[in-house]
């Protein structure tokens, strides 16, 4: 089924791209033959999780994502959340970033140098995401909710979704407020509706075939500012974390079971 | 305390507890960071900005009237004839560049025109965030005065309609007014595919 659906989008992105088709397709099909282009990330994703890494030469595989240290099952459905070690909300790749800077000892400017990576070199965060969000098919998504942390960063993501800001005035809502709207083709999600986050979240970290990258929603939210005309939001700030929360709360009840694929 | 004041305090009454645009400028003042030429000075909001987010842009009838006057005086209208060319316009229609912190500055900017609205009947990939502009010259006319709208619509959409999702393109400094008199001929040029 997995495998059908991606076939299918595969193909329309192929036939997009007409350019150089017979190259992608031959990709293409050789990745299908592999399966879903977003295990590829999965599978470098745990390579990189048991990695030493940084001064103090240890893997991630001590980190708490807050189901306890290395425990991965469900962590990704139950972000983002708060964490008393941090005293802050984070999502996934802020909580990953986290424990880059205290277990491996790296600094935060040499982690976050490449968050968003390309398709011939995925940054780290990317496969990282793809690996442990993987961790959670099945599970209810069930972002934090009861520390007052949590409420006031769900209000916060609230309020910058219906936000109007830029030069071109723009909130999510100018794109992603009203039912049946797209920007040329593209159909936009309401994003402030559970029947539209639910689809939506469930699927994210996906693999893009029109960029054979797999794209994070900390790097959905920076491209989302981008056509915004605003400057850039800080990766793994408050702001990212808030947007990710609302529209994370306002999925829950769904059964996550991404990574998936977007055109 | 103007009667203007008065209405503006009135609408600016926050929901208990939830972050006021003020709280909400504030983050982003923290959180964001100038690239390219997309520079913080865009995370200020102004006032149409600020009353459109307090009132869901719903914004109350006297505070629309008097703040879309005040966008209308951003319009500087040209000298001589609004109608450009239409051929030019088409590509200006096409193009989403412009302004963002990829953008080259100084590179021309196009109008995004196509992803929210649909114009030239050729052109299948079009949005629908905006109404169809099919036609428009065709039942509404060229005359000096829809001339003279068409204009200031592109040059500042929220003149007409404060709380408008279409952007102030000539008010932002996206278009210049060659672009928006192109603009103009591929709605209104009968000879526009427009309007055939
Ligand atoms: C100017 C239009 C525009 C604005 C404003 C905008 N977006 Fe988007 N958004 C898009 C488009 C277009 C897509 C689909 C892109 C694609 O298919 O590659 C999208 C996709 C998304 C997706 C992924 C949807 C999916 O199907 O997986 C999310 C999540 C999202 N946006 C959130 C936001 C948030 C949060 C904001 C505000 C910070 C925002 N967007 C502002 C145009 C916009
Ligand atoms: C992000 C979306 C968006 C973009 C980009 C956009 N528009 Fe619009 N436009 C709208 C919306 C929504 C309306 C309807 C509400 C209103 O009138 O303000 C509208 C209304 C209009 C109208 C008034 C229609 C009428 O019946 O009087 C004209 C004319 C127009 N747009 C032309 C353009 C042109 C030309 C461009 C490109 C230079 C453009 N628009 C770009 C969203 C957009």
């Amino acid at each position: 089924m997995r495998l059908a659906a991606f076939a299918a989008l595969a193909a329309c992105a192929a036939l997009a791209q007409a350019q150089d088709s017979a190259r992608e397709i031959q990709r293409y099909r050789q990745m299908i033959a592999e399966g879903s282009p977003a295990e590829l990330f999965e599978v470098e994703g745990e390579a990189l999780w048991k990695k030493p890494e940084g001064p103090k030469k240890v893997s991630l595989e001590r980190c708490d994502l807050g189901e306890g240290p290395g425990v991965l099952k469900g962590a990704y459905a139950h972000l983002p959340r708060y964490f008393k070690d941090a005293d802050s909300v984070m999502d996934l790749e802020t909580r990953l970033l986290h424990c880059m800077t205290t277990l491996q000892g790296r600094s935060r400017e040499e982690a976050t140098r490449r968050v968003f990576g390309s398709a011939d070199r995925p940054s780290e965060f990317e496969s990282l995401s793809a690996y442990i969000a993987a961790q959670s098919r099945g599970v209810r998504i069930a972002p934090g909710m009861s520390h007052p942390k949590e409420k006031a960063s769900y209000e916060l993501g609230r309020a910058l979704y219906f936000h109007r800001v830029g030069a071109w005035d723009f909130s999510c809502a100018s794109c992603h407020g009203d039912e049946g709207k797209r920007i040329r083709m593209q159909e936009l999600p309401v994003l402030y509706k559970p029947e539209a986050a639910r689809p939506v979240i469930a699927t994210w970290p996906a693999y893009r075939v029109s960029t054979s990258q797999l794209v994070t929603l900390q790097w959905r939210m920076n491209d989302c500012y981008r056509q915004m005309r605003t400057p850039e939001p800080t990766f793994a700030s408050e702001t990212t974390v808030a947007l990710i929360h609302f529209l994370t709360a306002t999925a829950r009840g769904e059964t996550y079971h991404g990574p998936g694929n977007k055109r | 305390m103007s009667r203007l004041a008065l209405l503006l305090a009135l609408v600016t009454l926050p929901a208990l507890g939830d972050p006021t645009p003020q709280d909400v400028q504030k983050v982003m003042q923290r959180d964001f960071h100038g690239r390219g030429q997309a520079g913080m000075d865009r995370v200020v909001q102004d006032g149409v900005q600020r009353l459109c987010t307090e009132s869901h842009d719903r914004p109350p009838a006297e505070l629309a009237k008097a703040l879309q006057a005040d966008q209308m005086k951003t319009i500087a209208y040209p000298q001589g004839s609004l109608l450009g060319d239409w051929q030019r316009g088409e590509a200006i229609a096409q193009s989403g560049r412009g302004l963002t912190w990829n953008d080259k500055p100084g590179d021309a900017a196009g109008g995004s025109c196509y992803n929210c609205h649909e114009l030239s009947p050729q052109e299948l990939s079009h949005g629908t965030l905006g109404p169809s502009l099919r036609g428009f010259g065709r039942t509404r006319g060229a005359s000096p005065e829809v001339q003279h709208y068409v204009y200031g619509k592109i040059y500042n959409a929220k003149a007409y309609n404060l709380c408008s999702q279409m952007p102030r393109l000539g008010a932002s400094g996206t278009l210049t007014p060659e672009q928006i008199k192109d603009l103009v001929a591929l709605l209104l040029d009968p000879a526009s595919p427009v309007n055939r």
